[in-house]
This record gives structure tokens, sequence and C-alpha cells, in this order.
């Protein structure tokens, strides 16, 4: 049976190159990279390469990259530490509604502890607008924290233009470029952000590797309290293996990003087309603009039928995709990205999100649309809630 | 997530559809929760369940459980149809994941509204 892979929001397969350099690092050059011997010293330095690296990839200095376990804990750490680091400033944080739980729950979590947060609402294709944030700010707010780009509706946030307010306003701004990371090109000085996470296994890394870039001068409460590793500020032994592998994947996404992005986007573009050609009463979820949506993303909500029903037909036909809601997950809560851009509750709840990844070809994306098309039919004809146009 | 019998029956379930003058029919959930199901089912005068049929809107162990659940009930009086319970689905189903349960609820629920439609409408 075949077997094609449309889910590379979730992860992506680790590149080879990235393997192959990660490699000695498990079994001959195993030093921990803090030790004063030989075996330290290489380990070491295949840290510093690796950071070096990564920095070059998006503007920084070297000494403003530090490594994480993952995505969520660079999440984690950007709020929860300015929140500590800075509570005699001021208790009160913005975020948006349509943040990946790394942000959305650390922030849920932050409100249980006396902080105040406001969730920026967005429009209907998942833009924060810097007017909303320019009306939410206040003298005590400390911290804003919005995504670069959106998991679930491919949504490029305008960061630079948040970014600005929140300055001018005297407060701090991160964001969550894990979906960004590799797919866009973008440098953080120009951004102006104050801190910045990503996560290696969302472009061709290993996973349980992440990155926080924390700008020079900014002073941060540490969130892994431990030993001296990462200039004192996140204690763990560091994953050497990871960090080789992580700095490698993103140089190799950097060099071929644009055309990486062009023919991931064909693909996609070709595979929209042709599911709106063919399948009535549907919505495509996310900006229509292409130049403002990730390259691999395409969502769509398919009315009269369930997320869930549809992603295992597809998985049974050896297509895994993503349901746009967390229902598969056990809880009947649908998207809350997808009700936020105004996506009926019973319509949210038939969503399906499609990743797609260089290695994927137009004969997959063609295949996927026949099999899509038969289960959106196959499921209709079973739904109660759908009558057949005659 | 699930085992293979279920995903055999969400594969290829029976009694998909509407039964042709149907007399008796129920519909439970709703779409907000993300699981609707309708049961017909045509009962003779001597309270025979000659045949019944589902359509579901959810997912895939709310299908599996209806298709179940109505190849269960065919055939039998409406006495022991209204003696069917959500675990016996499960069984029939070798197990559903904990919060997949409500799923064979509604298949329960279904039937007990179709057949208590059929009540209703029997003595007017
Ligand atoms: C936008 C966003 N933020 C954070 C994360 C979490 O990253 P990680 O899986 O490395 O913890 C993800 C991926 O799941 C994501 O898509």
């Amino acid at each position: 049976m075949k077997s094609i892979y449309l889910d590379h929001a979730a992860t992506t397969p680790l590149s080879k190159k990235a393997l192959e350099a990660m490699e000695p690092y498990f079994c001959e050059t195993y030093g921990n990279p803090n030790s004063q011997h030989v075996y330290g010293r290489e380990a070491a330095k295949a840290v510093a390469e690796a950071r070096q690296k990564i920095a070059a990839c998006i503007g920084a200095r070297p000494s403003e990259v530090y490594f994480t376990s993952c995505g969520t804990e660079a999440d984690n750490w950007a709020i929860k530490g300015a929140a500590a680091q800075y509570r005699d400033k001021g208790r009160h944080i913005i975020t948006s509604v349509i943040e990946h739980p790394a942000v959305y729950s650390t922030c849920k979590q932050l409100e249980k502890y006396g902080y105040e947060v406001t969730y920026l609402p967005v429009d209907g294709e998942g833009f924060v607008s810097p007017e909303s944030l320019e009306g939410a700010i206040r003298e005590d707010t400390v911290l804003v924290s919005v995504m670069y780009a959106n998991n679930e509706i491919g949504t490029i946030e305008p960061i630079k233009e948040l970014c600005e307010i929140a300055h001018r306003h005297g407060a701090l701004f991160h964001t969550d470029a894990v979906q960004a990371t590799g797919a866009i090109r973008y440098d953080v000085k120009d951004l102006g952000v104050d801190m910045l996470s990503m996560s290696a296994h969302k472009f061709y890394g290993p996973k349980g590797m992440g990155a926080l870039y924390i700008r020079n001068g900014l002073r941060m409460e540490k969130f892994m309290t431990g030993g001296e590793q990462e200039r004192a500020h996140r204690g763990g032994t560091s994953n050497t293996p990871g960090i080789v592998g992580m700095s490698v994947a993103l140089e190799e996404a950097m060099s071929t990003l644009e055309s990486d992005g062009k023919y991931v986007a064909k693909i996609r573009d070709r595979f929209v087309k042709k599911v709106l050609d063919n399948i009535d009463e549907i919505y495509y979820n996310g900006p229509k603009d292409a130049s403002r949506r990730l390259p691999n993303n395409a969502n769509f909500s398919f009315r009269y039928i369930e997320g869930e029903s549809i992603l295992y037909s597809l998985d049974l036909a050896g297509i895994s995709a993503s349901s746009g809601s967390a229902c598969s997950s056990g809880s009947l809560e649908p998207s809350r990205t997808l009700l936020s851009i105004g996506v009926p509750i019973g319509t949210a709840h038939g969503s399906i999100r499609f990743s797609f990844g260089k290695h994927n070809t137009e004969e997959e994306a063609d295949y996927a649309v026949d099999e899509l098309i038969k289960t959106v039919k196959r499921l209709r004809a079973m739904s109660p809630l759908y009558k057949e146009k005659k | 997530m699930y085992n293979e019998k279920v995903m055999e029956v969400f594969k290829n379930p029976q009694h998909m559809g509407e039964v042709e003058n149907y007399n008796a029919i129920g519909t439970v959930g709703n779409e907000v929760c993300g699981d609707i199901m309708r049961i017909t089912m045509r009962i003779n005068p001597d309270g025979v369940i000659e045949d019944a049929k589902f359509k579901t809107f959810g997912c895939a162990a709310a299908v599996a459980s209806s298709s179940t659940a109505t190849g269960m009930i065919i055939g039998k009086t409406i006495d022991e149809a209204l003696k069917i319970t959500n675990k016996q689905v499960i069984t029939e189903l070798e197990g559903l994941p904990p919060q997949k349960i409500h799923c064979s609820v509604l298949a329960e629920d279904a039937i007990r509204a179709a057949i208590d439609y059929y009540e209703k409408n029997k003595k007017n």
C-alpha cells in the first residue's frame, strides 16, 4: 500500500546530512562538553560550532543562542522567565488566542499565579491586528508573545510591526518561531524581537532539540535550574548529537529555503485547487494570500462530517494527515484556532490539516486528493446531517 | 488508539443508511459535541425489528458503535432490543478506548429513542 506523509507541521524526517553529522557524537566523541579533558573539549568544540551556525542562520550572535530540550521548553522559558524576572515591573502579559499550547497553556498557568493575560483576537484568516495590540497594551505589560507562524492554518503574523508596538510601550517581545524557522527567512535583529523559540524537528532536525534566542543584554530568569551549562542559564548536560544535528539541519534548510518553499507551495497549491474544484461545502481555512501563509500548509473544514473519521479513513488509504480538532486526542473540544477565526463549532469538528514537505511529489498530492474525495463522499453518505443535492 | 475489530467495522460498516418506510426513528447527540447518531427501524405488528439502519456523524468509534448496535437489534423484539446495553456493544467491538465509551452509550440511547418514538406513535 502507498504511504504518503502529509503531516510535516507535526514533525519532519531527519535530514540524512544531519544524521551523518550526529553519528560520531554518540559512541566516539561522547564526552560531556563541560569536562576538562580531551573528550570534553572535543564535544565542547562541536557545541560551539553548532551554536555559531545557528546564530548565523538567524542573524544572532552565538552568545544569544541557548539550547533547550524542545520548542515547548523554549516557549516556557521565554514566558515564565520574563514573567519572573520582571514581576516587579508588572504582571500583565499579552498573547494571542491562536498560540500553540506551549505558549497558551503556559499563559494559563501564569494566570493561576496572579498574572493577568490578555488573549488578542484574530481576524477570519488568523491575523493579529497591530491595532488590537495597541489597544490592549498597558503600563504594566511586561511581555507580548505572538507566534511567527501558526501551526494549524499557516498564518504568518506581522511580527516586526507587533514588536515595534510592544517596544514603544516598554514591553518585551517574544515570538514562537517553531513553525517559521526553516520555512521563512528572517533576521532577529531586523525583526527586533527580544526572544525567539525554535524547534529542530520541524526543519528536518532531530526531535527533542530546541533553542531560545535571547537578545544580548536582556536579563532573564532561569527556567531549568542546574549546572553551569548554556552560560549558566540552562542547566543540564548538553545533548551534543542533538545540537550538532540541529545546526546541520538548519544550515541545510536555510541554504535551500527559497527553492524548497517554492516547490512545496506548488504541490500545496495544486492539492488545494483540486480539493476545492472537486468537493463542495468546504471551507479553506487560513490566509488566501499565499505570501502571508506558510508554504506547506493547507487546512480544510468539511461540512457534515467529523475530522477523526476523515483522518482514519485517509490513514487506511495510506495518507497521514492531522485532524484540525483535538477530538482525536480524546477531548471533544474542537480547535481553538479554528473557532477563533469564526469556523462554526460543528464544522470545526470536520477539519483536517495537510502539511507538505520537500520529499512529497505531485503524484502523491494527486493520490491524496482522489482518496480524500472518496472519503468525504463515503462519510457524507453516512452522515445524518448531509442531504445530497438532487 | 483503536483495536483491529473497531477499525474493521469502521472500514466496512454494515446497515448504513435509512430504512424505507421506517416506523421508528431516534436521533441522539449533537453537532457541538461532534457526534450525532440516527437509527431508523421497521417494527412489525408483533413487535419484531425487521430491519434497522443507521446514519452517524462522528468519530470512528461512533461509526463502529452504530454499525454494531444496529446489527445487534435486527430480528430482535422490542423488549430484547431495549435490554441491549452499551457494555454489550463494547464487548462486541472487543473494547473501546476510555474516552470513546460515550460513543457506545450514544448507540444505546439511539436504540431507546427510536423505540420510544415507535411506542408513542403507535398509540396515536
Ligand atoms: C507553533 C509551535 N510551537 C511550539 C511547538 C512545540 O515544539 P516541540 O515539539 O519541540 O516541543 C510546536 C510543535 O508542536 C509548534 O507547532
